[in-house]
């Protein structure tokens, strides 16, 4: 088991870094692109019984609603069996799997898996989530287990506040440059300090998201009375976890009250530079969603920007999930950024993985509050960069990148 | 048990995208991902993948998790891939498909040169110089070893 001086992957997984575990998975869950793929893998299995219908979700976020037959045929066939096989099934609109996750169906110290690199997102609220490949779902729904490596921790301490137009996408941008697209790879990061206590919720949804796109297994943030208070707005009770004196592998030390609005340059997650580098390039689209930037903080930072004004390029805006996008609405953001002239699309990944609403034509550039800009994935021939939610918004005014602190 | 094949050569950090696009996934076939493997990365690619050894630069199959990725490379007829460093999605989802992986630097390897890996060791042989890969752990073999997870599992429920 366990020393007293454990990180918290190690307390989870119940074992030293470097040992194998076989561990029951607490949430299992998939998506109409990997959820059809795993269904077909468990055909291939000798015992296709399902060990724990009551653990797992289904949620339709990547093609929602479908855009073609093939689509539309693949979900009729996975939307029956969930059903058939009492899965918890979310159908066209509910969100993003890994936002309808973190809205109450996930809590500290679970093992959560998801069939979406980017189910990582969960280790915002202490939970030990990680992605997997289509098969080991199958497997995972077949037996309710699998194995994991427990892995090294990466410490990212985080001090201070971020102050001014800085978003916590820009902490994210930040840290990946850091450790590169391959520093944190089999390993687990661990949030650790001041700045990691004092970010809100959604910020650390958004930093945890990101984990994977340094080769990161799991991105962690300790459960505390924000992760409480947070989940009880979705009627569930969570315990906190007390951070131990650990020997983390390595430290990445991170002032928040010294980050300046990011952009990642294409085609390089890790090629973070101040968006003022590019001011003045123009724009073919802005995009703002995704699990990494569509809750209803992102949203609210993007409409306090656009209220009043009109975007002057094609800008779409896709709520994470349905809950976002009712609270959006009571809210009144839905109506602002409408009347700035954005198009607002049903609640799921919307262009992100280049496959239907909002696709670049070749040669376009575009700005996005997306996890990814790799080469042709959102538009063969497009390049697109990455930013946070007030650089969305300060750039579709302009039609141009630009920073949100030369917004006034 | 010893492998071989001809070597294709890639860079650093080919991701998942690359592998297979995004617009090739909704299908059950196939076929459609291994003609279309690596179309994002260089459209030559495809045709050369039966019966080759991809030697790739680090953290090949950096991304999402799409098993498409693996897949397409089977289907295509990729004997094994070798790579100083594998992103872990990617390297658990060959290890779950049967797919051979090696983790080790390769050096001076072209297109085509020969190359013969042995999987107990395990190493790379390229052009006379042996390459010692770091070993698996013997859950990965074993599930190498019955031919992908869903023959492990089959075995286990035996």
């Amino acid at each position: 088991m366990t020393a007293e001086n454990s990180t918290l992957s190690e307390r989870i997984l119940g074992a030293p870094a470097g040992e194998y575990v076989d561990k029951k998975v607490d949430r299992a869950f998939a998506h109409d692109g990997t959820g059809i793929q795993a269904l077909i893998a468990l055909k291939g299995f000798k015992n296709q019984k399902i060990k724990d219908p009551g653990m797992i979700s289904i949620i339709y976020d990547h093609i929602a609603p479908a855009n073609n037959t093939t689509a539309a045929n693949l979900q009729h066939e996975l939307r029956d069996f969930s059903c058939s096989e009492g899965f918890s099934f979310y159908d066209v609109g509910c969100g993003i799997c890994h936002q309808v996750m973190s809205e109450g169906l996930c809590l500290p110290g679970e093992i959560v898996v998801g069939a979406d690199s980017h189910s990582c997102t969960m280790g915002a609220l202490g939970a030990f989530a990680t992605g997997v490949g289509a098969t080991d779902m199958a497997g995972i729904w077949a037996t309710g287990e699998t194995w994991f490596k427990v892995p090294e921790t990466i410490e990212i301490n985080l001090s201070g506040e971020l102050g001014g137009f800085s978003d916590p996408k820009d902490a994210a941008l930040l840290y990946v440059k850091k450790l590169g697209m391959d520093g944190g790879t089999y390993k687990a990061l661990e949030f650790t300090g001041e700045g990691a206590e004092n970010m809100p919720v959604e910020g650390r949804l958004t930093l945890s998201n990101m984990a994977v796109e340094t080769g990161a297994k799991a991105g962690l943030f300790y459960s505390d009375k924000k992760t409480q208070e947070y989940l009880s707005g979705f009627g569930k009770e969570a315990g906190r976890q007390a951070k131990q004196d650990c020997t983390y592998e390595s430290s990445v030390e991170i002032d928040l009250s010294g980050i300046e609005p990011l952009l990642a340059v294409p085609d390089r997650v890790d090629n973070a530079v101040p968006v003022t580098k590019y001011s003045g390039t123009n724009l073919d689209e802005v995009f703002v969603g995704t699990c990494t930037n569509g809750r209803y903080e992102d949203l609210r930072r993007f409409a306090g920007i656009v209220k009043g004004k009109k975007v002057s390029v094609r800008t779409i805006v896709v709520p994470a999930s349905r809950n976002v996008l009712l609270k959006a609405l009571s809210g009144g953001l839905i109506e602002d950024i409408v009347k700035a002239g954005c198009t607002v699309c049903p609640p799921g990944c919307g262009p992100c993985l280049g496959a239907h609403m909002g696709v670049l034509g070749e040669g376009e550039v575009g700005l996005s509050t997306a996890n990814r800009n790799f080469r042709n994935r959102m538009g063969v021939g497009a390049e697109y960069f990455l930013c946070s939610p007030s650089t969305a918004a300060a750039s579709a005014l302009k039609g141009e990148i630009t920073s949100p602190e030369d917004i006034s | 048990m010893k492998l071989s094949g001809h070597a294709v050569v890639i860079g650093e950090d080919v991701d998942t995208d690359m592998i297979i696009a995004g617009r090739y996934l909704r299908t059950k076939d196939r076929s459609v991902w291994a003609e279309h493997a690596f179309e994002d990365y260089d459209k030559t690619i495809a045709g050369k993948l039966k019966g080759s050894v991809i030697i790739a630069g680090k953290n090949v199959g950096c991304g999402s998790s799409r098993e498409q990725a693996a897949a397409a490379l089977k289907e295509a007829g990729v004997v094994a891939i070798v790579s100083p460093s594998f992103a872990r999605i990617f390297f658990r989802n060959c290890v779950n498909l049967g797919l051979y992986v090696f983790e080790t630097e390769v050096r001076n390897c072209k297109d085509g040169d020969f190359v013969t890996l042995d999987t107990g060791v395990p190493c790379a042989e390229v052009n006379g110089v042996f390459y010692g890969a770091k070993p698996l752990s013997k859950r990965m073999n074993d599930i190498l070893n019955a031919g992908g997870l869903a023959e492990y599992l089959g075995e286990k429920q035996k």
